[in-house]
């Protein structure tokens, strides 16, 4: 178990005895109990090999999924007990999510899939539309807000699916393996826009087996075999 | 502790499911196609059936409509008609001419002839008609020469006759206003028109028509089949059926019977009955089939939209959300193929009907009804895809 924060910076996330068992048969501790904290306006990695347990732990961050045991606060409040529809009113406003897939609706425009971070937000239309065009000219494809996803580049589709979770300016971005489906030039320009936004103080959590992202990360967190073991180095 | 709720206004929903649907547009095609034909059917099996009971209805007889017969319910030999039958009759409502009609029987020795003497070889006689002036007008006749005998001749017994053609040309009888006479047994009775066609009762071409009151007195008829026919005003006829026997024998009105046409009316909807509940029983089963086809499309969709819907979760969408997005969609696909459906199913009816010289004729509830079936069919086949797919578990589905 780890705690890192320094008590005087707020925590954005505080994660105490956090586990998760998918029962079987065969049963199995993809989490085990663990604890930390991320601090407001904190860029964290969190490394690992495949099979480790990162993506559990994201889905759980991000409240994809339930936890089997501990409790989870995000800017202060108990989530992890909270019923599914209130699960889904803190995604909609608290957390922002960056894919390796990219998933992206791809029938859909760049402009719409922007404006989807803001669907469930109840904000009104002008406005999503509005502040898509803020976020989408922000990542650099004002050409291309009214192409299909389904046409762009893997770098351009990642840099849709930032907007999206940036259009929303959520607590906390939960990114897993953001660099994990594109090239060299692509991953650091995806890696550079993810600092920005750090710079201006969001909270960034960075799931990746890759060591370069995980440099590039203000602080680093391992995990092995469902334990999140210790904190190595500050970036 | 308090969370504010995720929100999704229907005017998004709406704009959501609208964008899912016109975007794919040969998936959504694929996914109406059932209910395209199945709509298209019930509207066409509505219409080609509505068209053409109207068929019925200009094609029905109208002829056979307007006559009724009277007749014996238990004949005994006697006649169990007043005297006055047109009197009573022609007073009802739709009855244009009515009369009592019976051929004389005839043992041979009436011998129907133009000359006083009886032939010693006579050949086919020719038959003896006893008929009330409105007997004859029922039948509607038209005249080669003459006049037909009217109720003064008939009151008063006159010895007049009419002969049908085939009679007249049997008699040698060419004209009348020589005053020919024919000798029915030894009496004489002039001759004062020759019926040229009838469109009833073709057997007065062949026949001696007599007022009936002179048959009665001269020939002592007795056994005859007799009747009173009846034409009536179109529609009329199931009226004149039921009220002529009362009006003929207020005292015994089961001792006649009426014979009347089928009505127009119930053969009409007789005939569509048949014909719509074939056709409605195969465009239920188009429907049905209609509705699998796109329940089956659309949990296809959901299926392979997992990854979207998790997605739309993940960005915090609630599952009822989900489900109403899915079941909109569907409801959406339905509505724009009842609309479809209804007007390929139009076009099939007119486009028959034209070819046939019909008129088009079509219930507006029919094809106002179609989107709603869509609407009502897209809503039921959506409902459990869209429960499948607000279970989808977004942890699950966007994995890499």
């Amino acid at each position: 178990m780890t705690d890192t924060v320094p008590p005087a910076v707020e925590s954005v996330v505080v994660v105490e005895g956090l586990s998760k068992v998918f029962r079987g048969p065969p049963e199995v501790a993809a989490l085990r109990p663990c604890s930390f904290r991320v601090g407001a306006g904190e860029f964290v990695a969190i490394t690992g090999p495949s099979g480790s347990g990162k993506t559990t732990l994201l889905s759980l961050l991000g409240l994809l999924d339930t936890p089997s045991s501990g409790r989870y606060l995000l800017d202060g409040v108990d989530v992890a007990g909270l019923s599914d529809n209130d699960r889904a009113g803190v995604r909609a406003r608290q957390i922002g999510f960056v894919f390796q897939a990219f998933h992206l609706i791809g029938y859909r425009t760049v402009l719409e899939n922007v404006e989807l971070g803001l669907l469930y937000h109840g904000t009104a239309k002008a406005v999503r539309r509005e502040r898509a065009l803020e976020v989408i000219e922000r990542v650099g494809l004002s050409g291309r807000m009214h192409g299909l996803c389904s046409q762009l580049s893997g770098g351009e589709k990642q840099r849709v699916a930032i907007a999206r979770t940036l259009i929303r300016r959520p607590s906390l971005v939960l990114c897993d393996e953001p660099t994990g489906n594109l090239d060299t030039v692509n991953s650091d320009a995806i890696l550079t826009t993810l600092e920005e936004l750090h710079a201006e103080g969001m909270t960034v959590v960075v799931i990746t087996h890759d060591a370069g992202v995980a440099a590039r990360a203000q602080r680093n967190l391992q995990i092995r075999d469902g334990v999140l073991s210790e904190t190595v180095g500050v970036g | 502790m308090s969370v504010e709720r995720s929100r999704l206004t229907w005017r998004d929903t709406i704009s959501e499911a609208v964008a899912a649907i016109t975007q794919r547009p040969v998936r959504t095609l694929l996914t109406a196609l059932g209910t395209i034909l199945g709509v298209g059917a019930f509207v066409a099996t509505s219409g080609l059936a509505e068209t053409a009971r109207a068929q019925v209805s200009s094609r029905f007889d109208a002829l056979k409509a307007t006559e009724v017969r009277i007749q014996d319910a238990a004949p005994d030999g006697t006649n169990p008609f007043p005297d006055d039958v047109a009197a009573r009759l022609e007073r009802l409502n739709g009855i244009n001419h009515a009369g009592l009609y019976y051929t004389v029987a005839d043992s041979g020795s009436l011998q129907p002839r133009t000359t006083a003497a009886r032939p010693v070889n006579s050949g086919a006689a020719v038959p003896v008609i006893a008929a009330q002036p409105g007997a004859i007008l029922a039948a509607l006749p038209v005249l080669q020469v003459g006049r037909i005998y009217d109720d003064f001749h008939e009151t008063r017994g006159e010895r007049v006759a009419l002969i049908g053609r085939a009679a007249a040309a049997q008699l040698g009888v060419a004209r009348v206003d020589n005053q020919p006479v024919v000798f029915i047994g030894d009496i004489a009775y002039t001759i004062i028109g020759i019926i040229d066609d009838v469109q009833r009762n073709p057997d007065l071409l062949l026949s001696i028509v007599i007022p009936a009151s002179a048959a009665e007195r001269d020939l002592q008829a007795s056994g005859a089949n007799y009747l009173v026919l009846i034409d009536t005003a179109p529609g009329a006829a199931q009226l004149a059926g039921r009220q002529a026997p009362l009006a003929l024998r207020p005292d015994h009105p089961e001792r006649l019977q009426a014979l009347v046409p089928p009505d127009p009316k119930r053969l009409r909807n007789q005939i569509s009955g048949d014909v719509t509940s074939l056709f409605l029983a195969l465009s239920g089963l188009a429907l049905l089939i209609g509705t699998v086809a796109i329940a089956n499309a659309t949990l296809l969709n959901v299926i392979e939209r997992r990854a979207e819907i998790g997605l739309r979760r993940a960005f915090g969408a609630k599952r009822s959300h989900i489900r109403r997005q899915i079941t909109i969609e569907a409801a959406l696909v339905g509505t724009a193929a009842g609309i479809t459906g209804a007007s390929l199913g139009l076009l099939g009816v007119v486009a028959t009907a034209a070819s046939r010289g019909w008129t088009t004729t079509i219930n507006p509830t029919t094809i106002l009804a179609a989107p709603l079936i869509g609407l009502v069919t897209g809503t039921i086949a959506g409902l459990i895809p869209a429960i499948r797919a607000s279970r989808t578990p977004p942890a699950e589905t966007l994995r890499a």
